[in-house]
């Protein structure tokens, strides 16, 4: 298709934590600069800035981009902010990359930054919104209705109890605790804590979902030619995919995410990956709930319909499984600053395939590995393929 | 890079923090008020219900009827073809048992939204409403649910005037 190829050359994030002292603007430049540093780059090396960050009502900071866009490295510099839900995180490297792959820049800096805790009392006030105003609204539905009753038709569709799924918060917070920046580390949490926790909306209880969180993480992307100068350990992109469904949620059958697999087909061609379930060694689906992770790896087409959960509890998806999945800990560990929780998704594939992931680093020495995204009103999927050689 | 890093940026504030009143914070609210037209499909949707009937749309070249109704196909993207009139009945395609309002303050009775498949439409055809007259621990996947509407008098051409729906006897 006459593109470049696209290496991630830098990361940097900072804490994740419930609520931040710095501004968001000053933990984009936290991350950017940690970035920059850690590929011994500047900003004079910096063609173009992608940001990647919450509609503006969450901030209640209208032209949020621009307000961020110093913390980003986007001084006088080409400056794009994009937003699909809680896809985002996935989709702005996706959007470095074609920045880069096109010839358009050779260095793009990727930066996803969200400050939930501003949102007073609570930020799902800015989620309402995503309801349609008229046939929905007024019946007053809130954020965790969608979850709900779209993990209940999961379920139901297959048959699944919620302990099959509680497995996927226990082993994301227990793999949280070896990531220096984790909002909710638990080593020693168990099933039960799970079950028992507080019914919010049945059947999602309390440890079933991740944290409102603040943070930000960022990439260096470079072209071919840059990336070997920079280092000699450059992780390529090797496939994008992303796919947007009806607004009209409730004329689909939630109990399985086609827009994911759509998504997926698509950053699979591009890698020129077949056997996904052989070809795939490490991947970080988006899990803001636990079953969410388990319906992700069923649209990624790394599990059969209704058969992640069984996975999970042959421990195929620990840190130490055939297919390690969430070795970072996840949203649910990690912590969900939205945007920025997603690229934390992509950083951690970086670190892993250089072996740099410390005491979380997965064994077996992966080659290629998968991030993906969603959100919206259960509605898009974003999916990024990282690989080292060729 | 993550393993050669020993320090993270990132100052985490505590709810002691603002209880001894060690951290400044300045607070907003917005003001901003919105009045949103029906468009023409959920305009005609809305008077339809007024009179106590849910009204879909069609259309021939993938033959779906659609509810809520529009103007357009999605898929076909070409316009709907026929408004036509469904029951207003139907099954519940998933439901959840909800303990907490959008602030996460706790409620005293669940409320039970729900996608409910409207019978006359399409397979998985649904519309988000609520359930009623009915204990909770008797909700399922599959129940058949008919609406209760307010009275005729009462209606406004609001989604709101079915007040929810409850099993069909
Ligand atoms: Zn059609």
């Amino acid at each position: 298709m006459g593109m470049r190829k696209v290496a991630v050359v830098g990361a940097g994030m900072t804490k994740f934590v419930r609520r931040a002292q710095e501004t968001g603007k000053e933990l984009s430049y936290e991350a950017a600069k940690m970035a920059l540093d850690s590929c011994e780059l500047t900003l004079e090396d910096v063609d173009g800035v992608a940001l990647g960050t919450a509609p503006d009502a969450f901030d209640g900071v209208h032209m949020k981009g621009e307000y961020l866009s110093d913390g980003a490295g986007a001084w006088r510099k080409p400056f794009m902010r994009s937003y699909v839900g809680g896809g985002t995180g996935v989709f702005a490297p996706i959007q470095g990359w074609y920045h880069v792959a096109s010839g358009l820049f050779d260095v793009c800096l990727v930066v996803c930054e969200e400050k939930m805790s501003s949102c007073q009392p609570h930020p799902q006030g800015a989620f309402l919104t995503i309801f349609d105003h008229t046939t929905e609204r007024p019946l007053g539905p809130n954020l965790l209705w969608i979850f709900a009753l779209e993990m209940n038709r999961y379920m139901q569709t297959h048959g699944l109890q919620k302990k099959d799924i509680a497995l996927v918060s226990v082993k994301n917070k227990r793999n949280a605790a070896d990531h220096p920046c984790a909002l909710l580390p638990e080593p020693n949490i168990t099933v039960e804590d799970v079950l028992n926790s507080e019914v919010l909306a049945w059947p999602v209880q309390r440890l079933d979902v991740s944290p409102v969180t603040d943070g930000a993480v960022a990439l260096v992307l470079a072209s071919e030619n840059v990336a070997k100068r920079i280092t000699d350990k450059p992780v390529w992109i090797k496939g994008v995919g992303w796919s947007l469904d009806s607004a009209h949620w409730t004329n689909r059958d939630l109990y399985y995410p086609k827009y994911v697999e759509y998504a997926a087909r698509m950053a699979y061609e591009m890698a020129g990956i077949r056997e996904p379930r052989k070809e795939i060694h490490i991947v970080e689906p988006y899990d803001p709930f636990d079953y969410k992770e388990l319906h992700h790896l069923e649209g990624l087409l790394l599990a059969d319909k209704g058969d992640a959960p069984r996975l999970t509890a042959e421990g195929v998806t620990a840190r130490t499984g055939n297919m390690p999945v969430c070795p970072s800990g996840g949203l649910l560990g990690v912590g969900n600053p939205i945007a920025a929780a997603g690229l934390m998704k992509v950083a951690e594939l970086f670190w892993q395939l250089r072996g740099e992931a410390g005491k979380r680093q997965v064994p077996g020495k992966p080659i290629t590995g998968l991030a993906q995204a969603w959100g919206d009103l259960m509605q898009v999927g974003t999916v990024i393929i990282l690989g080292i050689g060729g | 890079m993550s393993s050669k890093i020993k320090e993270y940026p990132g100052v985490a504030l505590h709810e002691s923090d603002f209880a001894e009143k060690k951290v400044l914070y300045t607070t907003w609210e917005p003001n901003a008020r919105y009045a949103w037209d029906t468009g023409v499909a959920i305009g005609r949707y809305l008077a339809e219900l007024k009179r106590g009937h849910i009204v879909g749309t069609t259309c021939h070249a993938c033959r779906r009827i659609v509810v809520p109704p529009r103007v357009f196909c999605e898929w076909c993207f070409r316009p709907m073809d026929e408004w036509v009139y469904l029951q207003d009945q139907g099954v519940v395609n998933t439901f959840s048992l909800c303990h907490v309002r959008w602030d996460m303050e706790r409620v005293k009775e669940p409320l039970i939204p729900a996608v409910i498949e409207i019978a006359g439409a399409s397979k998985g055809m649904g519309i988000l409403h609520l359930l009623g007259e009915v204990d909770p621990t008797e909700v399922h996947i599959g129940l058949q649910v008919q609406a209760v509407w307010k009275p005729a008098r009462q209606r406004t051409g609001a989604i709101t005037d079915i007040r929810y729906f409850k099993p069909s006897n």
